[in-house]
């Protein structure tokens, strides 16, 4: 991966933008085929229950309401965090990426509570292809927040150290890009998975 | 596609001085207000019985939420329009593809 | 991720963040290297060694099948060595290859110094050797897989396939798809962003565009297959139950999948050597190609196309007279602009002066091997016919005939054509001749008669037929053609031995040996490191060419320049090229760990994770070599560009 051009070299390239943005955008649309896939398997199977719990006996709607807007608010606190770059105020972008990491956790950690109770009411990983689709689907999901907020923090810890300056804002909307798009699979996810009306056994 | 001979220079502190083009602070906590509303709407869905609507009202309000977070957040109708194609084309054949492996999965009719 | 420090941080280095080897010479260089065309090179030794390895695993499959009831292979080991010959050929041989030609020839048709991510680009050549390497691992680890390349589950889960031989399947293939991946979107944005001045998307050669929509194809593909490949991974490794009819999982979710990556893998296959043979028919026609915006269209149509096809593979699986017939009318349609292609390779033909160099042999015989394969495909697409077809040897013959007809075959007219741009020195063109000639006796001695095969009733994938049946006389000549082809890859290795031991002492081979038509050919050979002295400005497709040559007062084409004028020396001393690194090879090291790992025992996880984040933290942080000289990649397209020229 090449360095992004630092302080004052102009970037070119034939179309004008930058490489490193447009591999991401690149990688976005890929990453649309993975997770199509996951919610396509999640959806044959969201009947296929077996003897265990079914996914309309299961879900906490209200609950799992409380961590989407959770998620959805850490977009708007990223977002608030390049805006703070761009401008120059390091301090402010620091404060925002060290929220949008926190909002992020609380929504994993809200994903975790969400498993072990369905653990408990007996929904495992190998329950039924359900559960396996449903464990793996949102599974994948949480792996790619949680991989986000490991770079969001190494962010933090940069700024922290003053290498992330004004110069460095495109890696910071890079790692916002990725960011917003784990959010709108979410969004994808919550409505499709969880509002739309499930099975029951 | 681009068909311009020049190269393009584009300098760092140029992309960024432009403020016409990026939204104020102020603009993106609106656009997080009404996703919140956008958010409320839906999880009513889940108390209130709207009959017949409930899967339209629902994804229309998903697609909103999408556009309004892609569009903004991800600062998609400010910047070139390649990155909107390369998003779109995967979007479009994702959905294309896996519609049709649903179809003949006979998914729509026996679930 | 890109770095976050900046040059004035280079002091500050955080715990193992060392400087950046400074290349050199020897195996240190080639371990460290980000060169795109040594990285081609590399793409391409390795693939030839599994071609042979692929080719080895054919011999025996035919030594087998050559008698009735034969002894060579028990069904079990039969089945582990059809698996890999298969995947060997398609995932360890034909893609990369096709990887060798796009790192190798990418930059250099476009008129850039190197790839957009040169480290990334080490790494997707270092994570796919670690995926071959591991996959054949298996042989001697508890068995190879078994299941076929197309790894069908539920008999491919564990129930049907104890062994570990599926477990390396689906790890290994999980490695090369990143490698397939990460390149893929490498090399997306180095075509479209470090093109040189003046070459907009219509003045590029055809290879270049075949390439563009081979890389889209992939960036799409690749993740299908890998969440098929995850969801055998886990219910192999985990007990999920994607797979597990007896609880509602539905048995052809799988081939969906599957499929939905397969077909495009296909035209992922196919589309590099229909850009290869672009470039070579016209130079060895000494015309332009015939209809180039048509060549273009087309690609991209075969691209688009693909993707509404996959189910023809499953015409027999019980999706229902519905799909089958909406599946076996898309795939009628999708010879269209594979048949504009092969008219327009013809009518490039046509009316040419042809010289019937190794290079151009190899590319008629594309031309027309894959007409026979696609015909055959054809068939198959008429689904009724499809369903007496499906599991027999015709099938094998349609899609040899596609595949080696069509792809090896264009990869071979490659090599003979741009050997002395990457080494210096030219092929022998008798041997090559020689080459061609008994690699074509041989390859339609082994396939041809397949058709028959089929037609008459021999099933696919099985170990051995009984006698009586009538299959004997065929299977032997198709024994017999496979070795023949065996001597034509002997030839080849031959000639590359013999070239290289007759070039050794000598000057490299002039400039432009073939009086070729693109901008590869304006640097000296072999390819000097910087690639072009000067960025050249491009007013016009098959640029090199119209600088050699325009048009008298008549109207008739003059040459104007010679090669010697047209083309750059290569003794340009002031590039800035990419420092080498060794981080990628490092982190590729440890996927084959984790992968070993989580088959048998999950300790040996800690160590290849480690490393590889590891590698990942250095390279993320590790420093510009040269803390005076500020670059970026991209700068160094604009660094030199040269006048344009007074035509």
């Amino acid at each position: 991966m090449s360095e992004t051009s630092t302080v004052d070299q102009p970037v070119v390239s034939t179309t004008g933008l930058s490489h490193t943005k447009l591999a991401m955008w690149v990688f976005l649309g890929s990453e649309c085929l993975l997770f199509g896939a996951l919610i396509s398997t999640y959806l044959i199977y969201r009947g296929q229950f077996a003897h265990g719990p079914a996914p309309g006996d299961i879900f906490d709607i209200p609950f799992t309401s409380v961590s989407s807007f959770v998620l959805l608010m850490s977009s708007l606190t990223m977002v608030l965090a390049l805006a703070a770059l761009q401008r120059g105020d390091i301090r402010n972008n620091r404060l925002w990426l060290l929220t949008t990491a926190l909002l992020g956790s609380i929504f994993i950690g809200g994903q975790v509570y969400e498993f072990t109770t369905f653990l408990r009411e007996g929904l495992g990983y190998t329950t039924s292809p359900f559960s396996s689709a449903f464990f793996t689907l949102t599974g994948f999901h949480g792996v790619h927040v949680s991989l986000g907020i490991l770079m969001l923090m190494s962010l933090f810890i940069s700024s922290l150290r003053g290498s992330l300056r004004k110069e460095h804002s495109e890696t910071v909307e890079i790692i916002g890009l990725y960011w917003h798009f784990v959010d709108i699979v979410w969004i994808f996810i919550f409505t499709v998975i969880y509002l739309v009306p499930s099975p029951t056994s | 596609m681009n068909t311009e001979t020049a190269q393009h220079e584009v300098s760092m502190d140029d992309v960024h001085d432009d403020s016409h083009e990026h939204p104020s602070d102020g603009k993106y906590i609106q656009i997080a207000a009404i996703l919140g509303v956008l958010t409320a709407l839906e999880v009513a869905t889940y108390f209130v019985d709207i009959g017949p609507a409930l899967i339209p009202a629902l994804m229309v309000l998903m697609v909103v939420k999408f556009f309004l977070v892609v569009a903004w957040f991800m600062h998609l109708r400010f910047d070139s329009s390649l990155f909107t194609k390369f998003f779109v084309s995967g979007l479009v054949l994702a959905t294309a593809v896996y519609v049709i492996a649903l179809t003949v999965s006979e998914f729509w009719t026996k679930g | 991720m890109t770095a976050t420090t900046t040059v004035g941080d280079v002091v500050d280095q955080p715990l193992g963040v060392y400087t950046r080897p400074t290349g050199g010479t020897g195996w240190r260089d080639w371990v460290t290297t980000v060169d795109h065309k040594k990285i081609g090179i590399l793409y391409g030794a390795a693939a030839l060694f599994f071609f042979v390895v692929g080719g080895i695993e054919a011999l025996v499959i035919r030594l087998q099948l050559a008698t009735p009831n034969g002894t060579v292979l028990g069904a079990d080991m039969y089945n582990q060595v059809f698996t890999m010959h298969g995947v060997t050929m398609i995932f360890l041989a034909a893609m990369p290859l096709a990887a060798a030609f796009a790192n190798y020839l990418i930059p250099l048709q476009i008129g850039a110094r190197d790839v957009a991510f040169p480290r990334l680009n080490a790494l997707s050549f270092w994570v796919f050797l670690a995926g071959g390497i591991f996959i054949n691992l298996s042989w001697v680890l508890g068995g190879a897989p078994d299941g076929g390349w197309f790894g069908y589950a539920p008999n491919t889960g564990i129930v049907y396939s104890p062994s570990v031989g599926m477990d390396f399947y689906a790890l290994g293939l999980q490695i090369t798809g990143i490698a397939s991946l990460l390149s893929s979107i490498n090399l997306t944005v180095t075509v479209l962003n470090m093109r040189a001045p003046g070459m907009t998307l219509f003045k590029m050669p055809v290879l270049t565009w075949m390439l563009l929509v081979v890389q889209l194809l992939l960036v799409f593909a690749m993740p299908v297959i890998a969440v098929a490949l995850f969801l055998l991974m886990f219910s192999r490794l985990f007990g999920a139950r994607f797979f597990d009819t007896t609880v509602g999982a539905d048995p052809l979710l799988w081939q969906h999948l599957f499929w939905i990556f397969g077909h495009p893998e296909v035209y992922i296959l196919v589309l590099p050597a229909f850009g290869i043979i672009s470039e070579v028919i016209p130079t060895f026609s000494r015309k332009p190609i015939f209809g180039y915006p048509f060549m273009v269209f087309s690609g991209i149509a075969i691209g688009f196309m693909g993707w509404g096809v996959w189910a023809h593979h499953m015409f027999t699986s019980g999706i229902g007279p519905i799909s089958v017939a909406a599946f076996s009318l898309s795939t009628m349609f999708i010879a269209v602009p594979t048949g504009v292609k092969i008219l327009n390779w013809m009518a490039t033909m046509w009316g040419g002066r042809i010289k019937f160099s190794a290079p151009m042999l190899f590319s008629i015989g594309v031309v027309s091997m894959f007409t026979i394969g696609g015909l055959s495909g054809v068939t198959h697409a008429i689904s009724p016919a499809d369903t007496q077809q499906t599991d027999t040897y015709y099938i094998i013959a349609h899609f040899h005939y596609v595949i080696f007809g069509g792809i090896i075959f264009g990869l071979f007219s490659g090599f003979y054509f741009w050997w002395p741009k990457v080494f210096g020195h030219m092929l022998s063109e008798q041997l090559g001749k020689a080459n061609f000639w008994v690699m074509l006796v041989g390859f339609n001695l082994t396939f041809g008669p397949m058709h028959i095969l089929g037609l008459q009733g021999m099933s696919r994938r099985i170990d051995t037929y009984s006698p009586g049946f009538g299959f004997e006389l065929w299977n032997m000549v198709v024994t017999i053609g496979s070795f023949i082809i065996a001597l034509s890859i002997v030839i080849f290795v031959v000639n590359v031995i013999l070239s290289a031991m007759k070039a050794r002492g000598k000057p490299p081979c002039g400039p432009d040996p073939w009086d070729a038509r693109s901008l590869e050919w304006i640097t000296p050979n072999p390819t000097p490191v910087h690639n072009f002295d000067e960025i050249p400005v491009v007013e016009s497709l098959d640029e090199f060419w119209h600088r050699k040559y325009g048009t008298d007062e008549n109207g008739r084409i003059v040459r104007v320049a010679s090669a010697e004028e047209v083309c750059q020396t290569g003794t340009a001393t002031d590039v800035h090229l990419p420092s080498p690194s060794f981080w990628p090879m490092v982190f590729a090291v440890g996927l084959p760990l984790v992968a070993l790992g989580l088959i048998f025992n999950l300790w040996l996880t800690v160590p290849g994770g480690s490393l590889m984040v590891m590698a990942l933290y250095a390279w993320v942080f590790e420093p510009v070599d040269d803390p005076d000289a500020v670059h970026d990649d991209a700068a160094e397209v604009a660094n030199v560009t040269e006048e344009a020229p007074v035509v």
